[in-house]
């Protein structure tokens, strides 16, 4: 480096470099796969929406000149609540917009830097064929504008990102986002699409300490993000802003992963993605549960959504799910389907203790609410929450003419258990019922035999507390 | 290292009376390290000494300077030398107005501008090593690179200065040196900048024959945990000689003779 440049020194160098950056000559013209010849038609302006939202599917059968308008923007944003962090974006938000072209047109890239910038930034598109993805055409310093073309060649979803020295800073700041080249008879018709992006960021504070953070250089080297989060901010896609289907819907996910270290194991719990654009590209695979999205790269999945319910977006790297914020919601809304998905009950396994008890209970509906609780969290678990029992297993308490026969033989075996063979609607039991005196007061059992007694199809009845306690002092005294 | 007075103190006084001559130090010769690789080596360099400016330029000596020199004034100077984005934030040609306090570093200058500034106090713009060996420095420290804090601190520092405007001179200690706010407030041409190429998106060193025959010279980062100088070298190359931008201004350097 020399010290003093004078003045036509510098112009001289810097018009040598035009000369030698310039190519050679013009492609010849050939049959290029993915090449649909010259755009047609008058430009289109490419309408960009922010993320979770995508641009509306193209139903166009030609190439055309698709004007595509990005502005790098660095702003201070939440991460999470009450955590601010110094965003570089494109457009103002991280991920930026989803761009959709179809393969063969022509995008025409504009690419603003506010004026207000610290850095000169740039763009390095996957889906660009040619040096740094277009990342050496388009650098561009603050107040100033670059304009790019290239031609959309081969078809996939692609990562577009910052490609500024020092890069993994760019990306991790936030400067990343998805371009999806449709081919060109376009993509199946589903009923919503979404857009979900991956980033992993470094903060001087511990994850959640609020205030303004800064970016942390060491944790950066060392790839010990503070936050692993989707779309940029903890809480981008749940609770009010959780993504939505309804029963019987397909739904379209487009999930890039900006890195810039991490790879995801993106996967939504409750779901099975039908299909599965293995790295954005057009090997298709069906029925996965969990697939990789590399740093820098993407993919396209498809899932049903055929039950109600909140689907859960998570990295399947599970601590980055429920300690660093990478977790999101789909809301599916609709009638329940219990032929498909049916809580039938719930309860501690045989024998184990049960919660130690309530004082007995002496109002009616008390007694039958108290029973029910008993029946749900013990008795459940083996005669089922409909009291049908197990054919072969265990014996039905519904329409049981073993119970209704005689109910206070009941009190015995609910406090002592029953072994041996029995024949409840004439069908033969020969399984163990541990006893259940111990883990239940006299009301509970009171209370529970009352409650069944008087559901399921039986004849009525009641069992009183001074019953039971009159047939466990009779026990102890045998 | 006593400040020295600029030799035409009184010249310049005779001019603007209010502005405050600028003060130098001297920084003495010695040895380092460049955190850049240009063409591929990294080698030890040895510095001559040479007298830096303590502040970076500021507003109230930039309007001093295009008092004296109508030529150098927005909407008088040629578009070859200074973009439209010159001096941008002030009112009017010789008024820079309330947006722009005296004591902030002077931006929106080009490199053309800068250099003809420095000319006129007999001095010109920092080679990039010349800027680097000093700003090496932290308060105690002739080279402080090598700490993690330090490096940390910086670029917390820089990343805090949002908005268009850079801060206010004199807020941090001096350096090792006695020079204010080389590091934190903005990006500072160099006489050379135009010559260091780095690869046309910065992401690996450029080919060295290309360049050499193009003039320039290949550069990559030897030291890439100085990613506050990446960031600074990245927002410098991506310049024109005649862009103004809203974060880079410059100070000055003088030879000395006879040392």
């Amino acid at each position: 480096m020399s010290r003093l440049l004078s003045t036509v020194l510098v112009t001289a160098s810097l018009l040598a470099i035009a000369i030698c950056a310039m190519p050679s000559a013009a492609a010849p013209r050939a049959t290029l796969a993915g090449d649909f010849g010259p755009p047609q038609g008058a430009p289109i302006e490419e309408k960009l929406v922010d993320p979770p939202n995508v641009p509306a599917p193209i139903h166009r059968n030609y190439p055309a000149r698709v004007i595509v308008r990005l502005e790098t923007r660095e702003v201070v944003k939440e991460m999470a609540d009450g955590v601010r962090y110094t965003f570089w974006t494109f457009n103002g938000t991280t991920p930026g917009p989803l761009i959709r072209v179809r393969q063969g047109d022509t995008v025409e890239l504009h690419l603003k830097n506010d004026p207000g910038s610290h850095m000169a930034h740039n763009i390095d598109m996957h889906a660009v064929m040619g040096p740094g993805g277009g990342a050496a055409a388009t650098v561009t310093p603050p107040g100033h504008e670059s304009v790019f073309t290239f031609k959309a060649l081969r078809s996939g979803t692609f990562i577009y990102h910052c490609a500024t020295a020092p890069v993994p800073m760019h990306i991790a700041n936030g400067m990343y986002g998805l371009i999806v080249v449709e081919p060109p008879e376009g993509l199946p018709k589903v009923d919503h699409e979404y857009y979900v992006v991956q980033g992993d960021f470094y903060t001087s504070g511990t994850y959640h300490e609020p205030g303004l953070q800064s970016f942390d250089m060491q944790k950066l080297l060392a790839e010990q993000p503070t936050y692993v989060l989707f779309n940029g901010r903890e809480g981008s896609l749940t609770g009010a802003n959780a993504l939505t289907s309804k029963v019987g819907d397909t739904v379209r996910l487009f999930v890039g992963d900006g890195g810039p270290n991490l790879v995801s194991s993106f996967h939504v719990i409750g779901g099975i993605f039908d299909s599965v654009n293995i790295e954005g590209g057009t090997l298709v695979n069906h029925n996965v549960q969990t697939t990789l999205v590399p740093a820098g790269g993407a993919t396209m999945v498809e899932l049903s959504t055929p039950v109600p319910g909140t689907l859960l977006l998570v990295d399947h790297s599970i601590t980055r799910a429920f300690m660093q914020g990478a977790l999101g919601e789909i809301k599916v809304s609709g009638p329940l389907q219990p032929q498909l998905y049916n809580k039938v009950s719930s309860g501690p396994v045989r024998g184990a203790a049960a919660p130690k008890a309530v004082a007995a209970v002496s109002n009616v509906n008390d007694a039958m609410a108290d029973g029910k609780r008993v029946f749900t969290q013990i008795c459940s678990a083996c005669h089922q929450g409909n009291a049908m029992g197990l054919p072969g297993a265990f014996p039905p308490l519904a329409m049981s003419d073993y119970l209704n026969a005689d109910p206070k033989r009941a009190i015995g075996i609910v406090l002592n258990g029953l072994s041996g063979k029995i024949t409840v609607n004439s069908t033969g039991y020969e399984s163990v019922m541990p006893a259940q005196g111990s883990s239940l007061s006299d009301g509970e059992i009171a209370n529970v035999l009352t409650y069944v007694l008087n559901n399921f199809n039986n004849k009525g009845g009641s069992i009183s507390a001074a019953e039971v306690k009159a047939v466990r002092a009779g026990d102890k005294s045998k | 290292m006593k400040p020295i007075r600029m030799a035409g103190l009184l010249m310049l006084l005779a001019i603007a009376p209010a502005v405050i001559a600028a003060d130098y130090v001297t920084i003495p010769a010695g040895q380092f390290v460049s955190a850049l690789a240009i063409d591929g080596s990294t080698s030890r360099i040895a510095m001559p000494s040479f007298a830096m400016r303590t502040e970076p330029v500021t507003q109230a000596d930039y309007l001093a300077f295009v008092a004296a020199h109508p030529e150098w004034r927005r909407g008088r100077v040629s578009p070859l030398l200074a973009g439209p984005q010159y001096l941008a934030a002030w009112q009017g040609p010789l008024t820079p107005g309330p947006a722009v306090p005296a004591r902030q570093p002077v931006t929106e200058v080009s490199w053309f501008a800068a250099r003809a500034f420095c000319a006129g106090e007999q001095a010109r713009l920092p080679s990039w090593y010349e800027w680097e060996y000093v700003a090496a420095a932290d308060a105690t420290r002739r080279d402080a690179r090598g700490d993690p804090a330090r490096n940390q601190a910086l670029l917390s520092s820089i990343l805090a200065g949002s908005g268009n405007r850079p801060g206010t001179i004199g807020r941090h200690r001096a350096n090792f040196y006695g020079v204010r706010d080389i590091n934190r407030l903005l990006w500072e041409w160099t006489g050379d900048y135009a010559a260091m190429f780095p690869n046309a998106d910065a992401r690996v060193a450029g080919t060295g024959a290309t360049l050499a025959l193009c003039g320039g010279s290949a550069l990559a980062f030897a030291d890439k945990n100085q990613y506050a100088l990446i960031m600074r070298v990245a927002a410098l190359t991506a310049l024109e000689p005649a862009d103004d931008a809203p974060r880079v201004g410059f100070r000055c350097v003088r030879d000395i003779h006879g040392e």
